[in-house]
């Protein structure tokens, strides 16, 4: 099998409160066959911020992106780049879309990456490392390099806003099963519950730790994803946003404070679930670098059979 | 348009106006700017869907901020159609907008009321119409100033500088996480930049020409 390589856009958060993100992502996808390749200087995508000054500007600085990303192949092939935060992902489909609609935004747009010697003909797509486990390397292959069955695990999943809306674009938008299914694969159990893709207050901004923006606000609605997920039963939440993971992971102590009521549940990558799952020593997965990690105690599972596997 | 300087120092020429709070000012036909509408619809593509909106309190209630408003999504639709120019640029919704495009996924009438928050802070942060002392403008400004300047953002840099800016006592507050994360090599001090960085000016100059 050849190994397939992707161009990879970690975003500002993947070198930083999202560290464990990029090293468990790099980890698994290396692990399954298929490597990513840092795209030679990258910048910023704009998030969520840049648009509230210009949205034309946010658009560029996404579109830069995509065009060194087809100076990779220069072949003429299509070619993928996975953006591994969320809010990044959707900056860069965004820019995709306007370019591929190809009206007065996309000639200016390819006027200013023109004027520094790049463009964009429409080869470079963004993808989510979510859409490439489940839908390109597929549960199949997955499951087969299972090593570890996370049986009895209960996990929540949690999308967050920006992989489903404004548009859908490889998942359900109002109820996003791509993880889930992702969780069933490595033999751990799925919790439904109601709050997937539920604001987190995490702001998507790209500046990290910006709980300062508005502290009550974002507590309360951390608060009520992490009582949901409590209530329902979840020894652990997983998700693929790195804002989202610090938001519902960081505050704890203090949501404890403010709400009086105790949390303590661990908020992980899903690339770190699976990583384990697969038997990927949990330093190269990043676990030492989350604020609380456990997994419930149990009968672990033996190597190659039982009933992990969901029919 | 805005150059890039201008995005990077003080987003207008015009002189700082104290902000004040909404105060439903208003309330007669001649002070309404019935221009509003189509001055939004201008700046967000579908945006002169506003016309459509049958009211209906759908983004409201899907809103997870809208209790921490001063005029709800609905609201704001409402007096952004009517006119009320002032009072929609002086309101902090858009400000506390988190941009998850609830309303946007759920509107019955598919007005793009997300871009339509963020077309609004850019007029008022043109017209320095923008809650002075809340923390998003002065955000923004940080995170735009970063970036172009260096092509990315370092979280640790940015969180840094509105705390100080905005609400020291924050900072104080998330000591305990904030040191944990540097423990734990997740909030790093060295300050991230690109080689690119005088294209990126280029670039982002000529969209702004």
């Amino acid at each position: 099998m050849n190994a397939t390589r992707y161009a990879y856009y970690p975003g500002c958060s993947g070198k930083g409160v999202g560290r464990a993100y990029e090293e468990s992502l790099l980890a698994v996808f290396e692990h399954l066959g298929a490597g990513l390749d840092e795209l030679e200087d990258w910048n910023c995508c704009g998030a969520t911020a840049w648009p509230s000054v210009d949205e034309q500007q946010a658009n560029a600085l996404a579109a830069r992106n995509l065009a060194l990303t087809e100076d990779r192949s220069p072949n003429g092939d299509p070619v993928d780049l996975v953006a591994a935060c969320t809010g990044c992902y959707r900056a860069l489909v965004r820019a995709e879309t306007v370019l591929n609609e190809r009206g007065p935004a996309a000639e200016k747009l390819g006027g200013a990456l023109a004027s520094i010697g790049l463009d964009y003909e429409g080869r470079a797509r963004t993808r989510h490392p979510l859409d490439i486990l489940v839908n390109e390397i597929g549960l199949d292959r997955i499951r087969e390099a299972v090593v570890r069955p996370l049986s009895g695990v209960k996990v929540a999943s949690y999308y967050g806003c920006l992989l489903v809306r404004p548009f859908a674009t490889f998942d359900d938008q109002w109820n996003p099963t791509s993880m889930d299914r992702l969780v069933e694969a490595i033999g751990a159990e799925p919790v439904d519950w109601p709050l997937k893709t539920r604001c987190c207050g995490g702001s998507c901004y790209c500046g990290g730790p910006v709980i300062g923006v508005m502290p009550e606000a974002t507590m309360q609605l951390s608060h009520a994803l992490l009582r949901e997920a409590k209530a329902r039963d979840a020894d652990l939440i997983v998700t693929i946003c790195p804002l989202c993971q610090f938001n519902m992971e960081g505050f704890q102590d203090r949501m404890t404070k403010r709400f009086g009521h105790p949390h303590d549940m661990p908020v992980a990558f899903i690339s770190q679930l699976v990583g384990i799952a697969l038997g990927i020593d949990e330093k190269r997965l990043g676990i030492h670098r989350l604020l609380r990690w456990r997994l419930p105690e149990g009968e672990p599972a033996t190597v190659g059979g039982g009933d992990h596997v969901p029919a | 348009m805005q150059t890039i300087e201008e995005t990077r120092t003080r987003p207008t020429t015009q002189p700082r106006k104290k902000w004040r709070p909404v105060k439903d000012q208003s309330k007669f036909e001649a002070q309404l700017d019935p221009g509003f509408a189509a001055e939004i619809a201008a700046e967000v593509e579908g945006g002169e869907r506003l016309h459509q909106c049958i009211q209906c309190g759908t983004c409201s209630s899907v809103c997870p901020l809208s209790a921490y408003m001063d005029l709800t999504p609905r609201r704001l639709v409402a007096m952004a159609r009517a006119g009320a120019r002032d009072d929609v640029l002086h309101s902090v919704s858009p400000w506390v907008c988190t941009s998850c495009f609830a309303c946007t996924v759920e509107c019955p009438k598919r007005i793009p009321i997300t871009d339509i928050m963020h077309a609004l802070r850019r007029i008022s942060l043109r017209e320095v119409t923008y809650p002075r002392r809340f923390i998003t403008p002065v955000m923004t400004r940080a995170f735009v100033d970063m970036i172009s300047s260096r092509g990315r953002s370092t979280e640790s840099w940015i969180s840094l500088k509105l705390y100080l800016k905005t609400r020291p006592t924050e900072l104080l507050k998330n000591l305990p996480v904030g040191s944990r994360l540097v423990q734990q090599g997740r909030l790093g001090i060295r300050r991230e930049s690109i080689r690119g960085r005088e294209d990126l000016r280029t670039m982002l100059e000529a969209v702004a020409r």
